[in-house]
This record gives structure tokens, C-alpha cells and sequence, in this order.
């Protein structure tokens, strides 16, 4: 059975593995230079402090490859369920085969169960190998970025690819079985696998711990941000201050920084406030640092006031974390691993549960 | 000698329709069945619960003593060769032939090389580009050389032209001779089975209406001429299949176990298809009101 399972893959393992391979000679020819340019970076980061200059030499290697890297990787297990898993089955179903495949000395349990492990091992294999090559190529700009927890970085990085594969390659065999179209099985199993990543990286990954709450003084980092408002949402941004809600006119904000910086790790928020958890209000902010009282007033007729000084700024702050300090919302990097463990935990378990209910309905409806 | 296929009040049912009910069999061994029938009869239904592919909802079914597909030992002594012949369109014959080797532990490979052989077949020729009757050939090879103790055959021939059909059915012949495998085989036309079979079933709406060795059915039916009768004059032991009537004169098909001794009735033979059409007919005529809770 297995055997025949292999001879019936055959074409479809030549075409994955083949485009593999290709993609690992891209990578294996490109590798060397991106990291020799790497090392030349840190050497001169080294030897002559020339650190934040010498950034951008990496970033700039292999421009287009770079960016695509996170996409092929995160594209390369739908291809998995559309091509391995939506016609597995589907094809037998489509053109009456399974009523061959079925009355062989081979029970139907047997015949799924082989055909789902071989091809669904396979799909694994793949998605390992992907990251595996995707991370040795992209070390020196992990290295670079200190990022790997960012949303696009987290896909591409580590083991979780290994379950979204055998997670795509589970949806395809199980649409196959409930829609018996290949075609059809094809364009669910795309959308279905796009809307879980989705789902999981937005709701479900944010939420697998409970983050870390770290107070720190206003001042940390490139400190906080002003803003002010004036008429028909017309804003003066002061500092490294980024806010998703506008001040109203003549208020003003204070934000925290996004520039703190958790290397590899996963900043939620930064937020400012007071011992008792309370933002400062506009007041609270003119009463420290007169010099906004006429700023805000000139901005709320509407005016286009010239900005306070850096100093000024500086002062204000001093003054303000007496009160107020900053409250940074994160994931440490530390957490990583145990993150990457866990959803690819998820995946491999819906996985499981796809195929258990591809048997089950193979089952009722087939029988 | 046990049966090869035993039911008893075997009923299959897709949503609320009765594909098949109150089915009652007892196949013998060694026969070589006629399963005939209307399209959308029950024939598929029932030679597919045979072979494991479909559980019944109702009743119970066995075959050479155990439940159909319940164990690979068990799939091992059915062969099948299913409606419309499904073969691997991306495969060639040898790919076949290799198939049917690794999925079945008693395959007979040099029994399935030499059909090939036999039947001119191309090994590297890819199935999907087959005729038809090719396609039939490699699928009746498939299932002959599992050497099984059952070969179920559902509608082999009814896409087939006529010498082709004469083809499936000789070699079909020719296997039974050799290996001695009790065999179904199902058709909606008589005459495809009648130079093959002993043994035949009449399966019309989701009901087995006569089943029985052909020699037996040929000896107890026939067609009654005579003055006009009323149905329930018969004696007992006779039982009207059909008939038809006019005002002075009354035509019957009877099935009788032994000699019709009224004299007013000429009794004349009948052949296999009338036999099936009557009973075809009468399903028509009486169509049994079926309540089920």
C-alpha cells in the first residue's frame, strides 16, 4: 500500500521537491555574499563603533530576494494543501476510482490512513526544509532586524511552517472529501488555510500568554511624544509620538514611545501614565509645560504656531515624570521558542482533527 | 455448500428513497449469477453492498460467510469490477498490474501478464488512452488476478459495442472455466447474460422479484391461451406473473411448480426475456405501496 501510495504522489513530490530545489540553489548561490557582507558590517561595527551606518549595506543585499523570502515561505504551505491535499482524495471521488481503490484486499481505514501519513509526512518535510533554508539565507538579517517575534518574521522563522504545512495539506484532503471537486477543493482549501494563518496570527497568537507589563522612567528610550490638536483634525506631532486617536483641537497628548526597544521581542504597547493607571489629560500636560498653553491656543484658531524647542521638550518631560512614566506591554524574546512550540502545537492539532473527520466522513457518506 | 452471498431484509436507503428493500438471497456457490433489472433498479446499490463499498441500513448481507469489507482478508476473496470500469487515467497497464500486486497478497501476477499478453494490451500504454473495451479488459484483469472466490461485476458491458461486449463477456467465460469463481454479474439486458449464466435474479424498483437457477425458471413459467379466466381460478401451486386480457380470450404468464393440467389453457414456453419482461411488467402494473415508519 505504501508503495502505491508513493507511485501515486510521484508526480506531484518530482514538481514540489524540483521547485524546492530551485529555490535552494537561489539561496545557496546568494547566501554566502549576504553574509560576507554581514560579517564586514559587524567587524566595522567592531572596530570603528560604526554601527547604525553600516546597517543599511545588509538591508540593501539582494533586495527583491529579501522581500520575497516571507511571502514564498508563507505561501508555500497553501501550495501544499491546493496541490497535495485538495485532490488526494478528491481526484479518487471525481472519477469513480476509490470504488477501484476501495475493494482491494486493503481496508478503506488502511488506504486513508496510509495515503493522508506518506503524503502528509511529505508536506511536512517540505515546510521544514523551507524554513530551515529560508532561515540560514535570512541569519545575517535577523541579526540585523533583532525582530524574529514581527508579525511577518514569526511565519518564516523556526518550526511553525512544519504545522502550517500539515495543517493546509489536512484542509485539502478534508475539502476534497466534503466537495468531491477537485477544482472546487482547490480554491476552499486556498481561502480556508489564508483566513486561518490570518485568524491565528491576529487573535489567537496575541493571546497564547499573557504579556509582560514593565514600568519604566518617561525619559527611556527616544522618550515620549507630543501631539497637538487643532480644527478639522490638523495635528502638530512633536517626538517619536504615534497615536491612532487625534487630540481634539487645542488638546494636548502625551504618547509613548513605539522606538523602546525590545530586541526579538513583541512590543503590544507603550503607554504613559500615572501611579493609579491614568493617562495624563491635556491639563495636566499645559499645567507641567507652559509652553504649550499658547501653542494649543494658536493651533485651535486654526494657526500653524512654531514648534517648542528640544530643550524646552526635554524640560517638559523632567517635569512630567515626577508624575507619569511609561508602561511597556511586550512578549520577551525569551518566549520565542515557546511560542513557536506552541502554534505549531495548534496547527498540527487541527490537522490531526481534519483528518479524523476526512475518515469519519469518509465513512458515513461513502458507505 | 454454503451460499456466496446470503441477505436477509437487506435494505439500503439514500435520504428517504429506497434504493433497495427486503432483499432475500441465498446465491449457492459455483453459479454464475444474472443480476438483470431496469436502470435505477437496485442493482448497483446491492452489488455494492456486496463488496463493502455500501453498509445497509437495514437487514444484513454476508458473503462467503462474513460481512462484506470488513477485513482485508475478506476484500481479498471478492474481486469487483465496477460500474463504468474506473481505471487510473495517469497510470499505464503495468502501473495497473503493479497496483493490484502490492494492494492484494494473493494477486496471481503471471495470470494478470498473461491476459494482458492475450488480450494485446500495450504495458506502457497509459489507461486513460484505453477504448473502452480495453479499459473493461484491464479492469476485469485487475479483479481476476486477486484470484478471488467471488468476482462481482457491475454492469460491465453496457458501455461496451458489440464485439466488445462479446470480448468481455468470452474472456469473463474463460476465467470462470479456468479458476472456477463464483460470479454476479448485472445488466439491464437479458440477453447480454443468458449465454453465460445458471442462475438469475430479477431486480426491478429497489425489489428482488424472482431470483433462481435459469433451468428451474424456464421449466415453472409459462404463457396460458385460453378463453377468458378469471385471475384467482388457478389452482394452487400457480401464480399469475401477468397477463392481459380481452373480452372473449385471456393471455397469462404463470409461474407453476408443477404441469398445467387444465385442458382449456394452451401452454406454450417461454424464454428467458419474457420471463424478465413479465416480471418487469408486473412491477410496473402493481407498483407496491411502500410505507415505511
Amino acid at each position: 500500500m505504501i508503495r502505491v501510495a508513493f507511485r501515486q504522489f510521484r508526480t506531484e513530490a518530482i514538481i514540489g521537491f524540483g521547485l524546492l530545489a530551485a529555490f535552494a540553489i537561489v539561496l545557496a548561490v546568494t547566501g554566502p555574499h549576504l553574509a560576507h557582507v554581514y560579517d564586514a558590517f559587524e567587524s566595522n561595527c567592531k572596530s570603528a563603533g560604526n554601527c547604525a551606518t553600516a546597517t543599511n549595506p545588509v538591508l540593501s543585499v539582494d533586495k527583491s530576494l529579501q522581500s520575497a523570502l516571507p511571502f514564498i515561505v508563507a505561501i508555500a504551505p497553501a501550495l501544499v494543501g491546493v496541490f497535495f491535499g485538495a485532490p488526494i482524495i478528491a481526484r479518487e471521488l471525481e472519477t469513480g476510482t476509490f470504488r477501484l481503490a476501495w475493494t482491494q484486499s486493503v481496508t478503506r481505514r488502511h488506504w486513508l490512513a496510509v495515503k493522508l501519513g506518506l503524503v502528509g509526512i511529505a508536506a511536512m518535510a517540505m515546510g521544514g526544509l523551507l524554513t530551515w533554508m529560508a532561515n540560514w539565507w535570512a541569519s545575517p538579517l535577523n541579526a540585523v532586524n533583532q525582530d524574529r517575534f514581527g508579525v511577518a518574521n514569526f511565519g518564516f522563522n523556526g518550526i511553525v511552517p512544519i504545522g502550517y504545512a500539515a495543517f493546509a495539506f489536512a484542509l485539502g484532503a478534508t475539502a476534497g472529501v466534503l466537495l468531491r471537486r477537485t477544482i472546487a477543493a482547490m480554491a476552499v482549501t486556498g481561502g480556508g488555510f489564508a483566513a486561518a494563518r490570518l485568524m491565528v496570527t491576529y487573535w489567537v497568537r496575541p493571546n497564547l500568554a499573557s504579556p509582560v507589563r514593565k514600568s519604566l522612567p518617561l525619559s527611556s528610550g527616544h522618550g515620549p511624544g507630543f501631539l497637538v490638536g487643532g480644527p478639522h483634525g490638523s495635528l502638530m506631532a512633536l517626538g517619536a509620538s504615534i497615536s491612532s486617536s487625534t487630540p481634539k483641537a487645542g488638546d494636548v497628548a502625551l504618547t509613548g514611545s513605539p522606538m523602546l526597544n525590545v530586541p526579538n521581542g513583541w512590543v503590544y504597547s507603550t503607554a504613559v501614565v500615572d501611579k493609579t493607571g491614568h493617562a495624563p489629560t491635556s491639563q495636566q500636560v499645559i499645567h507641567a509645560c507652559p509652553v504649550f498653553g499658547p501653542v494649543a491656543k494658536q493651533m485651535a484658531a486654526g494657526g500653524s504656531p512654531p514648534a517648542p524647542s528640544t530643550a524646552q521638550l526635554q524640560a517638559c518631560v523632567t517635569k512630567l515624570s515626577a508624575t507619569f512614566h511609561t508602561v511597556l506591554t511586550y512578549q520577551p524574546a525569551s518566549r520565542f521558542w515557546p511560542f513557536q512550540w506552541a502554534e505549531m502545537g495548534i496547527f498540527l492539532a487541527a490537522a490531526l482533527a481534519l483528518c479524523g473527520l476526512t475518515y469519519w466522513w469518509l465513512r458515513r457518506r461513502y458507505a | 455448500m454454503t451460499a456466496v452471498l446470503e441477505a436477509s431484509g437487506l435494505g439500503k436507503r439514500y435520504g428517504h428513497k429506497w434504493a433497495l428493500s427486503e432483499c432475500m438471497l441465498a446465491i449457492p456457490a459455483g453459479k454464475v449469477v444474472g443480476l438483470v433489472g431496469p436502470n435505477g433498479a437496485g442493482k448497483s446499490t446491492l452489488l455494492q453492498l456486496a463488496v463493502g463499498l455500501l453498509h445497509p441500513d437495514a437487514g444484513s448481507i454476508a458473503v462467503l460467510g462474513e460481512r462484506p469489507g470488513a477485513s482485508s482478508s475478506e476484500m481479498a476473496r471478492v474481486g469487483y469490477v465496477a460500474q463504468d470500469t474506473p481505471t487510473y487515467a495517469g497510470l499505464s497497464v503495468s502501473d495497473h498490474l503493479r497496483f493490484g500486486a502490492r494492494m492484494n497478497p494473493s494477486w496471481d501476477g503471471a495470470l494478470a501478464e498473461q491476459r494482458i499478453a492475450h488480450l494485446g494490451l500495450d504495458p506502457h500504454q497509459k489507461a486513460g488512452r484505453l477504448s473502452g473495451g480495453q479499459r473493461a479488459q484491464l479492469a476485469l484483469t485487475l479483479a481476476v488476478a486477486k484470484r478471488p472466490e467471488l468476482l462481482v461485476l457491475d454492469e460491465p458491458v453496457a458501455s461496451l459495442d458489440p464485439l466488445a461486449r462479446r470480448e468481455f463477456l468470452q474472456g469473463l467465460m474463460e476465467v470462470v472455466a479456468e479458476h472456477g469463481a463464483s460470479v454476479i454479474v448485472s445488466s439491464h439486458l437479458v440477453a447480454d447474460l443468458e449465454r453465460i449464466c445458471d442462475y438469475l435474479i430479477v431486480l426491478v424498483g429497489s425489489r428482488v422479484r424472482v431470483a433462481g437457477d435459469i433451468d428451474d425458471l424456464l421449466a415453472s413459467h409459462h404463457r396460458l391461451t385460453g378463453p377468458r379466466h378469471e385471475r384467482d381460478a388457478l389452482p394452487s401451486g400457480q401464480a399469475v406473473i401477468a397477463g392481459s386480457h380481452t373480452d372473449k380470450q385471456s393471455t397469462l404468464v404463470v409461474r407453476a411448480d408443477g404441469p398445467i393440467l387444465d385442458p382449456s389453457w394452451s401452454v406454450e414456453q417461454l424464454d428467458l426475456e419474457d420471463i424478465v419482461l413479465a416480471y418487469m411488467a408486473r412491477a410496473v402494473e402493481q407498483p407496491k405501496l411502500e410505507v415505511r415508519s
